[in-house]
């Protein structure tokens, strides 16, 4: 099962600069383990140690934030888009 | 009645126009109905009037603005071009802060208003005049930051204007959907519908830029506003340009409703829910703000050329 995750630029020093990489899991919490085994570090960044999402991380699953999807909980499938991005200001 | 003493009086009361041909569908006895908030028949053309005028009279009302101050506000232009028409009118000064990758239309009508713009670097977008506006406070202690992001009158002028107006237009509606900026006017009409209308759905569309955008240092140089609280919120999606200016045309082209981009942004992720409900056979009433018109974007080069062409224009520019 292959899901394409979008890395930010700021974490790209954890994919050897790639944009995106990909990963496998049925929920993104087995995404985020998944990644982070070939990508080491990099779950670190998007994760607390009380493991919820970092405050200023915000994930996307087909361009839905998961914090209103079930977060780390949220289901995954094959062919799904994940899109990690910092949270900047608007308006 | 539709006279007004002045300009600044005529705020608000803004159209709610149903969508007959976007809608997934508009008779029936389960119609999924899409309704515009035109927002851009407000005096500066944009929603953000509401909360620029709320901001200076609670400014006033509290006493930290009086006659002859100077006000400081970061904005990527249609906060900046509110408070510049009400601080042009009641004589004030007005300093913004500016991302340096914004629209010329916007510089131009700031400039026209009197205001002095201080442009921040295009790299980390609006983050940077956020931190920019912060150090000039601290540098420039008499003038007055109203700081949109952090403003409680923000949210109220949506919680007292916007929200009731859509119940007294709507009284059926069954989601809410908006733009995620400063977050005042989700925070604001989300909690008033919230209130008042059972099992109201509430969405922020918030827009995807280019990577420049997203070019901070470190994580923790992120930015939430203060004024944003998740437990308003049911969904929130991230769009991107191309589907922005694809629905922003759509907009033109089925309804006859020229919007700016941020407002094809806010119909995507209210079509996506639409198209949900409409999927499970149900019925909703489906409101969305068009926060302004498309005239300050032509510039852009969003309205000409194929979507591809002009999506590749809008990167690394700030189009909400």
């Amino acid at each position: 099962m292959a899901i394409e995750v979008k890395i930010p630029t700021i974490l790209r020093t954890y994919t050897n600069g790639e944009k995106a990489v990909e990963g496998k899991g049925d929920t993104l919490a087995a995404l985020i383990d998944d990644l982070d085994a070939n990508h080491p570090g990099l779950k670190g960044r998007l994760i607390t140690d009380d493991g919820s999402l970092h405050r200023f991380v915000n994930v996307y699953v087909n361009d839905e934030d998961v914090r209103f999807t079930g977060s780390l909980d949220t289901a995954l499938k094959d062919g799904d888009a994940v899109t990690v991005l910092p949270a900047v200001a608007g308006g | 009645m539709t006279r007004y003493e002045s300009l600044i009086d005529a705020l608000g009361n803004t159209p709610l126009v149903g969508l007959p041909h976007l809608s997934p569908r508009w008779d029936g006895d389960k119609p999924v109905r899409l309704w515009a908030k035109l927002e851009d028949r407000n005096p500066t053309g944009s929603i953000k009037d509401r909360a620029a005028l709320a901001m200076i009279r609670a400014a006033e009302a509290d006493g930290r603005l009086t006659p002859g101050c100077t006000i400081l506000e970061p904005t990527s232009g249609n906060t900046g071009i509110s408070l510049a028409m009400a601080a042009k009118l009641a004589g004030y000064g007005l300093v913004c802060v500016m991302p340096e990758n914004t629209s010329v239309e916007r510089r131009q009508l700031l400039e026209m208003f009197g205001a002095r713009i201080i442009s921040s670097p295009a790299a980390g977008g609006s983050n940077q005049a956020v931190a920019t506006a912060k150090e000039l406070a601290a540098q420039y202690p008499d003038w007055v930051m109203l700081y949109q992001y952090g403003n409680p009158a923000n949210a109220q002028a949506h919680y007292e204007g916007t929200g009731p107006e859509i119940l007294r237009d709507l009284p059926e509606i069954t989601h809410f959907v908006a733009g995620l900026g400063t977050t005042g006017t989700l925070m604001g009409t989300g909690r008033y519908l919230r209130e008042n209308v059972p099992n109201i759905q509430i969405i922020a569309a918030e827009p995807r830029y280019g990577e420049l955008v997203y070019g901070l240092r470190n994580i923790d140089e992120g930015f939430v506003p203060e004024l944003y609280d998740d437990s308003v919120l049911t969904s929130r999606f991230s769009v991107t340009s191309y589907d922005a200016l694809r629905r922003t045309r759509d907009l033109i082209e089925h309804e006859g409703i020229f919007a700016g981009i941020s407002s094809g942004a806010i119909l995507h992720a209210a079509l996506s829910i639409a198209d949900r409900v409409a999927a499970r056979d149900e019925r909703a009433d489906v409101v969305f703000v068009v926060a302004d018109g498309g005239w300050k974007y032509l510039s852009t080069g969003a309205y000409s050329g194929s979507l591809q062409e002009a999506a590749e224009k809008l990167e690394g520019q700030l189009w909400a």
